[in-house]
């Protein structure tokens, strides 16, 4: 760690939704060239932390720096001018459907530059072929499959070549040789060329194979806060046993595959009452 | 009601202030917009009008023929073509076909997280995806209102042709020297507003639905309702002003 200013720093991040708290006092710095991996059960809150980096969700308290600045008060053109700096790849890739693959890949540079069409051409085309997708310029979005809609995403949003890229699941629905591949272009893209990324994965042997940082939110009665935080190193040999739990992906543990009989008829009639026989 | 007056002004931002601030829309989006919009609707709109001018003058003929006055059914079906039943009834069809899809488009885009994959690139989904719907309907609806006046008065043609015994020229003549300019301005003035209001209320919809499919469903029904109630009202008030005021 240096005394570099960090890339993205998380203060005390506070999100309710009427009464319900989904982000319980987050705290976390990435700095550059890191891939920082958040990780953690279904809706636990990742996506939501991730949609407050990113400035789509306001929090209700704490504060986010991207590249020294703080966006939770910034009005849109500031906030438009940070975005320019980094990409984003959505889970469902959310390309849009009434342009072709190629004009996908190609909007925020046709948006944010005036190049020639050659020039555009030929940037889509290096892009595609960075995850794999030659030749599949012209296809609608409709025509084609979820991981490659994932990685048309994934190559939409190195189109301006970013400092910082966001990934929500960027391998969830990819293929074991099509994980590898966006997998060691996440590496390069940050060891060669210093790009910082911050993954949201639930994949294992992706997030140890790219990851520098970790961090775990937790579930049930920790919903919402870090649970464990660390290089992969020190994740894999956490004492926690609900990280332990999560890394080898058991049914059972800290986090309970099934209640008792009579929780689970507690929870289902609202009230604890005793358990009458004879009935199913 | 807040966040549609929002809408309207930002709109109108985009489309009045940033272009000379450099920020201009694409002019190409709009082309593909008005296709969708208008010239897709073209069928529908020409078959409406053909039916309305064909009753209308049927209707016609069968009360001015009692009183031997035949010779004015040109005349009626061309004013009230024009000031009244064209502008409403293209608007209604643009409602039905146009204004549906756009709020069916646009929510679809909000729950497969489109819209905010453009504003994570700082691409203005207002800039980006309303401008481009609210010129093309601004100019296409009044466009298509004066095709379906044309197209209503040929209805009205071939009934005067094939029934009454008019002579082509002799309808022509009568259709023309019965309407004065105003009688178009006015309807043109009115279906303007009803474009306006239609692709912002559609738009406005589109953007805030929430949930999936059913969603979308509720939105496009919304967008329908409010769209046709909204137009039905503002199409009494500018008659009534017009009215009033000539």
């Amino acid at each position: 760690m240096s005394d570099e200013t960090p890339i993205i720093e998380v203060t005390d991040l506070v999100r309710k939704f009427g009464e319900r708290a989904v982000l319980k006092g987050i705290s976390f710095k990435v700095f550059k060239g890191d891939t920082m991996i958040i990780m953690g059960g279904s809706g636990c809150g990742k996506s939501t932390l991730l949609r407050h980096i990113n400035g789509a969700m306001k929090p209700t308290s704490g504060s986010i720096k991207i590249f020294g600045e703080e966006i939770t008060t910034m009005n849109e053109r500031d906030l438009a001018r940070i975005r320019r700096r980094y990409g984003m790849l959505f889970q469902s890739g959310a390309l849009l459907q009434s342009l072709t693959v190629g004009e996908n890949v190609a909007l925020p540079v046709t948006e944010h530059g005036k190049l020639d069409d050659d020039i555009v051409d030929l940037m889509v085309k290096m892009k595609l072929e960075m995850v794999g997708l030659t030749g599949f310029e012209n296809l609608k979005p409709a025509e084609i499959s979820g991981g490659m809609k994932k990685r048309v995403g994934l190559a939409r949003a190195l189109a301006l070549d970013p400092e910082l890229l966001f990934s929500d699941e960027p391998t969830s629905g990819l293929d074991p040789i099509m994980t590898a591949v966006v997998d060691k272009l996440t590496q390069d893209l940050t060891q060669r060329l210093g790009m910082t990324a911050v993954v949201v994965t639930h994949d294992m042997t992706s997030a140890f194979r790219i990851g520098s940082k970790m961090i775990m939110l937790g579930a049930g009665p920790r919903q919402g806060t870090i649970i464990a935080s660390g290089t992969p190193d020190e994740m894999r040999n956490s004492p926690n046993p609900e990280v332990q739990q999560f890394i080898r992906g058991e049914a059972d543990g800290p986090v309970p595959l099934k209640l008792s009989k009579d929780d689970y008829i507690n929870r289902l009639l609202g009230t604890p009452r005793p358990v009458e026989k004879g009935r199913h | 009601m807040k966040s549609y007056l929002e809408l309207c002004f930002s709109v109108l931002y985009w489309v009045l202030i940033a272009p000379f601030t450099g920020r201009m829309f694409k002019v190409s989006h709009i082309f593909r917009q008005m296709v969708h919009i208008g010239v897709r609707a073209l069928p529908m709109v020409s078959l409406t009008a053909f039916s309305i001018g064909l009753t209308l003058a049927m209707q016609a003929a069968h009360e001015l023929k009692r009183m031997g006055a035949s010779i004015y059914v040109p005349d009626l079906v061309s004013v009230s073509l024009l000031r009244e039943l064209g502008p409403v009834l293209i608007a209604v069809i643009v409602i039905g076909r146009s204004g549906s899809a756009v709020t069916a488009e646009l929510g679809t885009m909000k729950v497969s997280e489109e819209i905010e994959a453009l504003n994570v690139m700082a691409i203005n989904p207002i800039r980006f995806l309303i401008v481009p719907r609210v010129i093309a309907m601004m100019v296409m609806l009044p466009a298509l209102t004066i095709f379906g006046n044309y197209v209503g008065i040929f209805g009205g043609w071939t009934i005067c042709h094939y029934a009454l015994n008019m002579t082509t020229s002799g309808y022509i003549l009568r259709a023309i020297q019965s309407s004065h300019p105003w009688d178009l301005y006015s309807g043109l003035v009115k279906s303007l507003v009803f474009a306006w209001l239609v692709i912002t209320i559609a738009c406005d919809t589109g953007l805030k639905v929430e949930g999936g499919a059913e969603g979308v469903g509720e939105a496009t029904t919304n967008s329908v309702v409010y769209s046709l109630l909204s137009m039905l009202v503002a199409n009494a008030t500018l008659t009534a002003i017009f009215f009033f005021a000539a």
